[in-house]
């Protein structure tokens, strides 16, 4: 890191927009510097893709590029064919989703070496794919490059996928949520990579992500998007100490985190769609600090600080973020198990013990959860925590009826249940509720909001259709959905405004128990904040029992009052969730919890700038001084 | 407000859905067309279609604007009648094909038994016989009834359509919304209906047209072959084959015939191909 600092990349005024003229991004500017990471964070439709595609002179069908400049490494890219000569030895990509991204039949060296020999004689290096293999932490033997993709953990072929694109030498790679579909360990390992190969190999990457605990850790340098524009530019411990446009304040306030509890404050309304970018400031309609000019005109990205931009007139009154704690729960919980909490605290909706469940597969029976013991108060949450595999949602669908179980039992109400759903009684159907992960698939195309939610009112409260309309509206309300998306078609909704509406469904059977299974995993995080407040007022507000099922020990930390660890099937850590998270007694909770993303924990890591945890891995580099 | 009763919004109705889509709107005018041509052109016809009037293979006339066919029967008039039993017996045999098919696909492909192997393997073996060779040796059982013929027809169809409704069952089988009506103890045949048919509309109506085409060709060339329906019957695909040997005289005692027919199975391909694309419209409206 002696070299003087070069930039590498430079995008001047890039603008993109539909064929209609609608922009997509406007105006934006961007540098990357040899050795650095540039963290460009945004949620769905923020334009982050967009502008990384455009950085490759790769637009997608019926959008085109309108204005700006490219340069690398101090060449301006005008044409189709300098862009097609720079991609891959310029820059190169590194996909979201790694199993698409590598060709099923080709074995992995023979990708990278395919990648090296397409651009043999202009790489920097002499590379050898094996050479290439270690050099992102995997093993250089030859057994282990004659695999196919298919043999490999989804880290293992993220890794093969930085091969590829570091193979050819590019000056710039861009990453585009490379971490999103792993789990935090994975996800852990794979960013110490990158930093480690920043460090020593001099690249410039550009890390595109949502998650701005993610780049906190390794990013030198945060562009915060917001519809198609750069709103707030700088170092992270800048943005992240104190955020100057209330954008960024809120995705902050949105952002769950384990180390430090704290009640999300979900932002106002939902972010505007492409195409309808208001004439003023896109944010001026959500913005508690708007005034007048904010809805007129279009504030300039201005220099607060030393190489901290913001796009709002009104940065000063930006407040900064408060850290509430979470509501009262955990104290009441931390009375202890057998001591009964206030009034009816004591009685057990739901009881699960020594549940064990087992798939068939070809090869004999799997196991995928034994011993399972939990129980769940009125109005309580109960979190099962555990990485993909770990058996939790074959828990909730056995909870629900939908799989069978193999021993033990599950009792409502003191009540055995038995074990698929169209044995059980209508009463018992009623109580228990399941909320699924994926919204685009929750609702029924083919049915309207209305329809879908009426059915379970009608089918298992037996309301008549005209109750069951005034049902579908209170629980629009309840939901904070307007009430005119009751004609609406699951495809006219976002994703988030599909959840509500599929846990609304939920609810019109009335449920005491609704099993959620990591149904905010597909949600931007601001709108993950109004289904996690929405979630906390049905256990506060209707004293519905909340099962959640998730990876992220985030949400578990707002929501939940005790938490189930789950590894390969089994409970390896229970308690209340203060304890767990704050004194992790499992070997597997505590690597969890240190490979966890949070803000607030490198906040204090830049607090006391003492080197703890995950900055060890390199994230804090002098602030450029320029 | 609360007296107020939600706004029911139902799916696009056919008016609408023409309205919108110019391929769905002519192939809703042709079809139109044809379809009162089968009904009532009959009642137009210049002579009795069964009656000879003058020399086989005459070309056209001021008495018979479309010439004589094989036997000397005015080519216009038999145009005219031969659409109903066309339309009668292609209608029926689709509407039977599609009942058998879209029955067994859906059964088949919600069940996680071996209800589905079983359905599937003996409609497998239904599809290795060849389809002609079907249609003949039904007809030669049975004899040649127009009963005997649809069934035939439907019988070598509908493996196509219990294929493609089983593998789409199959798949929106595994939806969350589904998993959502069996956790509330919907019952099989409400999730069939309610959950399921909706969803696998859109194949079965995208083929509809082709296999309405396929049953009139099959039935037709039952008929070519001088074993479906017999003499002097006035049939489009009928005329078309018997009049094959005086082409050369006049073309028309096939062309107007076949031209019908081809107008028919255009129609019904335009309005079905409309359908589906109002389909995908309002799921994939932003």
């Amino acid at each position: 890191m002696t070299q003087p600092e070069r930039v590498v990349l430079r995008a001047r005024g890039l603008s993109v927009e539909l064929a209609s003229g609608a922009a997509i991004i406007e105006d934006v500017s961007l540098e990357l510097k040899a050795g650095e990471i540039l963290g460009l964070v945004g949620e769905s439709g923020s334009g982050k893709t967009t502008t990384a595609l455009s950085i490759f002179g790769y637009h997608e069908q019926g959008v085109r590029a309108a204005r700006g400049e490219i340069e690398i490494s101090g060449q301006v890219l005008g044409d189709e064919q300098m862009f097609r000569r720079a991609r891959g030895r310029l820059v190169s990509y590194v996909p979201q989703n790694p199993g698409m991204a590598l060709n099923p039949s080709m074995r992995i060296a023979d990708a990278i070496e395919d990648m090296i020999g397409a651009h043999r004689g202009k790489s920097v290096s002499g590379n050898s794919a094996h050479g290439m293999l270690e050099r992102v932490g995997l093993s250089a033997s030859q057994p282990f490059g004659r695999r196919f993709p298919h043999q490999l953990s989804g880290g293992q072929q993220q890794r093969v996928c930085i091969a590829v694109a570091l193979s050819s030498g590019p000056a710039v790679v861009v990453l585009d949520e490379p971490t999103t579909g792993l789990d935090v360990i994975t996800q852990a390992r794979i960013l110490n990579e990158l930093v480690s190969l920043r460090d020593e190999e001099q690249v410039a990457m550009l890390y595109i992500t949502h998650d701005l605990a993610v780049v906190s850790e390794i990013a030198s340098r945060i562009a915060v998007m917001y519809a198609g524009r750069i709103v707030e530019q700088g170092a992270p411990e800048a943005i992240l100490r104190s955020p100057r446009h209330p954008y960024t304040r809120g995705l902050m306030a949105s952002t769950p985190d384990h180390v430090r509890p704290r009640m999300l404050q979900a932002m106002e309304g939902i972010a505007v769609g492409v195409g309808d970018h208001p004439p003023g400031c896109a944010f001026a309609p959500r913005c508690p600090q708007a005034v007048a000019r904010c809805h007129t005109e279009l504030p300039a990205l201005e220099e607060t600080a030393s190489n901290h931009f913001v796009r709002c007139f009104e940065w000063l009154s930006t407040p900064p973020v408060e850290w509430i704690p979470p509501m009262v729960k955990h104290a009441a919980s931390a009375v202890g198990e057998g001591a009964s909490a206030v009034g009816e605290g004591a009685s057990n909706v739901l009881e699960v013990n020594h549940l064990r469940a087992e798939y068939r597969s070809r090869h004999g029976s799997v196991l995928a959860a034994s011993d399972v013991s939990f129980s769940l108060e009125q109005g309580g949450c109960v979190a099962l925590v555990g990485e993909s595999g770990s058996g939790k949602t074959t828990i909730a669908r056995v909870i629900a009826g939908l799989h069978p179980i193999s021993s033990g039992e599950i009792r409502l109400r003191g009540q055995a249940l038995p074990r698929v759903a169209h044995r059980r009684t209508l009463e018992q159907r009623r109580r228990i509720q399941i909320v699924f992960q994926n919204p685009g698939e929750a609702l029924n195309p083919s049915h309207t909001v209305s329809s879908t939610i009426a059915r379970p009112a009608r089918t298992l409260r037996g309301l008549s259709r005209r109750e069951a309309d005034d049902e579908v509206r209170r629980l629009l309300m309840a939901v904070r959905l307007p009430r005119r998306v009751a004609e609406r078609y699951p495809a006219e909704l976002s994703g988030g405004e599909c959840q509500r509406v599929a846990i609304a469904r939920a609810l019109a059977a009335g449920p005491d128990v609704l099993v959620c299974d990591e149904i905010t995993s597909a949600l931007d995080v601001s709108v993950q904040a109004v289904v996690l407040e929405l979630l906390r007022d049905l256990g506060q507000g209707f004293g519905v029992s909340l099962l959640l099922i998730t990876h992220d020990l985030g949400v578990v930390s707002t929501l939940a009052e005790r938490v189930l660890v789950l590894k390969d099937g089994a409970v390896c850590e229970e308690g209340t969730v203060a304890e767990v998270l704050e004194t992790p007694r499992h070997e597997y909770t505590q690597r969890l919890l240190q490979a966890a993303p949070s803000l607030s924990a490198t906040l204090d890591a830049w607090e006391s700038a003492t080197v703890t945890r995950r900055t060890a891995v390199g994230l804090i580099e002098p602030r450029d001084v320029t | 407000m609360n007296t107020a009763v939600l706004p029911r919004r139902r799916r696009a109705r056919w008016p609408e859905l023409l309205a919108h889509d110019w391929g769905g709107r002519i192939g809703a005018i042709l079809l139109f067309i044809v379809v009162g041509v089968a009904l009532f052109g009959s009642s137009f016809a210049p002579h009795g279609s069964t009656v000879t009037i003058g020399i086989p293979g005459l070309g056209p006339s001021p008495g018979a604007p479309l010439g004589l066919d094989f036997v000397g029967r005015d080519v216009l008039s038999r145009t005219l009648d031969g659409g109903r039993s066309t339309l009668l017996l292609g209608g029926a045999a689709t509407a039977l094909t599609y009942l058998v098919g879209v029955t067994i696909g859906l059964a088949a492909g919600n069940a996680r038994s071996l209800v589905d192997p079983v359905l599937m393997r003996s409609v497998d073996v239904v599809l290795s016989f060849p389809a002609l060779l079907v249609m003949l040796l039904a007809v030669t059982a049975f004899g040649s009834s127009r009963t005997v013929l649809v069934g035939a027809a439907a019988l070598v169809l509908f493996p196509g359509v219990a294929r493609i409704v089983r593998t789409a069952t199959a798949e929106v089988a595994t939806k969350a919304y589904v998993e959502a009506a069996v956790a509330s103890g919907e019952r099989a045949i409400a999730i069939i209906r309610r959950e399921i048919l909706p969803n696998v509309m859109p194949p079965i109506v995208a083929d509809l047209g082709i296999r309405f085409s396929w049953s009139i060709i099959l039935i037709a060339s039952v008929n070519y072959l001088g074993l479906g329906l017999q003499p002097p019957t006035a049939d489009w695909g009928l005329m078309v084959s018997e009049n094959r040997g005086i082409i050369s005289t006049n073309a028309l005692a096939v062309i107007a015939p076949a031209l019908m027919l081809a107008l028919l199975i255009v129609a019904v391909n335009l309005v079905g191909d409309a359908y589906v694309r109002q389909l995908g419209r309002s799921k994939s409206e932003p």
